[in-house]
């Protein structure tokens, strides 16, 4: 069915069709709306979710944790510092390898309080042992919602998709969606690998472990991230069999002949793809690369199709107050400074609390990718 | 001591299967306060049972006949979620 869905009504509706078992969330803007659309379904009876509202995304993060150990489909909904407040509790998910599905409206953190869309929320968390997936548009945003229940389960991590806050969670987009049905035929029922109810299998969960064990722990919850990807894979392949819609971890926008690229995540992809094209009319050889897994890191693959250009200007919509540019930037040069040829690699942070990027930017960005070079390490894009 | 296992032996998630590795590993030595079971007051509802964290609260046929205190941290919960009128759990400075 066709419908005109702002990314957080796409996002409610996508839970609605998940029907997951338990839902425990506190409301957060620009999130906000993901949780009360989805409560209003619950009063409506159209799921069969148990509804958890609780004082604090501590304590829904951690309602969450109690519900998926006692092996129940367990979905929240959160942004910004509701994310930051759950921050201890994300780590607990992690190691615990419990299959939590979160939607995210990404947005800025204070201070200054902003609550516009950047991705320092996401990006804060990306050693929780996570999964992370970035949507360009609410068509992907709904899709890569239903997805992530199947890739979480499978490969017992969390997972977070996160929608740009405002640009996406606001705004409406015509979108194709799917039978409750078709998609609940997709997810199948939900296997718990162990459930602390059950008391004909008692088990311990969230044991104290010390220098003879929490590292082994450890490594085989880092086994669990590097197994993630080709489960990943297999999911959106199965997602495409099923309802026709195909997505890789990396999209490759026009890079054929390109010498120059630029690697961003998010919905800036679409202001990218135009300036893009434009440049392209001008017969100067630019395309884009857009990452749509950033946990787990692809980094195979983002070394065997960026190594090949001259050029990668890298974006991000977050700072990581190191000196040295964001999160991607960082992992993108270690993960490209043993390739056969190494490009040169510009540093742009863009966006922050929502500040435009406009089309106008994508193409500054772009001609500079083009010559190659750039005066600072770091550009922050519009910055005054 | 048994052999150590390695990272691929381990249960997904940090889990423990073996209860019975749970049961030597006493954890109550660190609590600083503990629950007081009054035999004469409690009206057997279970609540006690029901929410203590570590399953310190001792039933036996479907009774509860006392705490213990090897595992018992002396949080406070089982007193607290006690009926009021009822108060069968009061909670006592631990004696050295
Ligand atoms: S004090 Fe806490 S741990 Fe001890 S019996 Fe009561 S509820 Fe259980
Ligand atoms: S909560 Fe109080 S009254 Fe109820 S079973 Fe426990 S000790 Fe007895």
């Amino acid at each position: 069915m066709i419908l005109a869905k702002t990314g957080n009504e796409a996002l409610a509706y996508a839970m609605k069709q998940i029907n997951p078992d338990v839902v425990a969330a506190y409301p957060i803007t620009p999130s906000t709306e993901i949780v009360q659309i989805f409560a209003q379904y619950v009063s409506d009876g159209k799921v069969d979710s148990e509804f958890v509202a609780v004082e604090s995304e501590h304590s829904a993060m951690s309602a969450c944790i109690g519900s998926a150990a006692s092996g129940c489909r367990t979905m929240t909904a959160t942004a910004s510092q509701g994310l930051a407040l759950m921050h201890e509790m994300l780590f607990i998910a992690g190691g615990l390898r419990l299959p939590i599905v979160v939607p995210i409206a990404s947005r800025s953190l204070s201070s200054p309080l902003n609550i516009h869309g950047d991705h320092s929320d996401s990006l804060a968390s990306r050693d929780s042992g996570w999964m992370q997936f970035f949507c360009e548009s609410v068509q992907e945003g709904y899709d890569t919602l239903i997805q992530c229940v199947k890739i979480a389960e499978r490969a017992s991590l969390p997972a977070i998709c996160a929608v740009d806050g405002f640009i996406l969670s606001h705004c409406m987009e015509r979108i194709e969606t799917f039978e409750d049905k078709s998609v609940r035929e997709f997810l199948g029922p939900y296997k718990p690998n162990w459930n602390l109810l059950d008391y004909k299998k008692p088990i311990l969960v969230g044991p104290a472990t010390m220098q003879d064990y929490y590292f082994e722990f450890k490594r085989s919850q880092i086994e669990g991230m590097n197994n993630a990807l080709p489960v990943i894979e297999e999911v959106q392949e199965e997602f495409k069999q099923k309802f026709g819609r195909g997505y890789g971890v990396i999209e490759e926008y026009r890079t054929d002949d390109a010498e120059a690229v630029v690697l961003l995540m998010g919905s800036a992809c679409g202001t990218m793809r135009e300036a893009v094209d434009a440049m392209r009319n001008q017969g100067k050889k630019v395309g884009m690369v857009k990452l749509r897994v950033f946990r787990p890191l692809p980094h195979k693959l983002l070394k065997e199709t960026l190594a090949k250009f001259k050029t990668v200007a890298v974006m991000d919509r977050a700072d990581a107050v190191n000196s040295y540019g964001g999160p991607l930037f960082t992992e993108l040069t270690s993960v490209l400074y043993d390739a056969p040829q190494r490009p040169n690699v510009l540093s742009y942070v863009y966006g922050l609390g929502g500040k435009e990027f406009s089309l106008a930017d994508a193409a500054t960005v772009l001609e500079q990718a083009h010559a190659g070079k750039k005066e600072d390490l770091v550009t922050y894009v519009g910055v005054r | 001591m048994a052999k150590l296992k390695s990272w691929k032996e381990l249960p997904c998630g940090a889990i423990i299967e073996d209860m019975k590795a749970v049961r030597e590993n006493k954890t109550g030595a660190w609590r600083s306060v503990r629950p007081c079971w009054n035999k004469d007051k409690c009206i057997q509802c279970l609540n006690c049972w029901i929410f203590c964290p570590d399953a310190a609260v001792i039933v036996e046929d479907g009774k509860v006949t006392g705490i213990n205190y090897d595992y018992c941290k002396g949080c406070g919960i089982c007193a607290n979620v006690c009926p009021t009128k009822v108060q069968a759990i009061t909670m006592e400075e631990e004696r050295k």
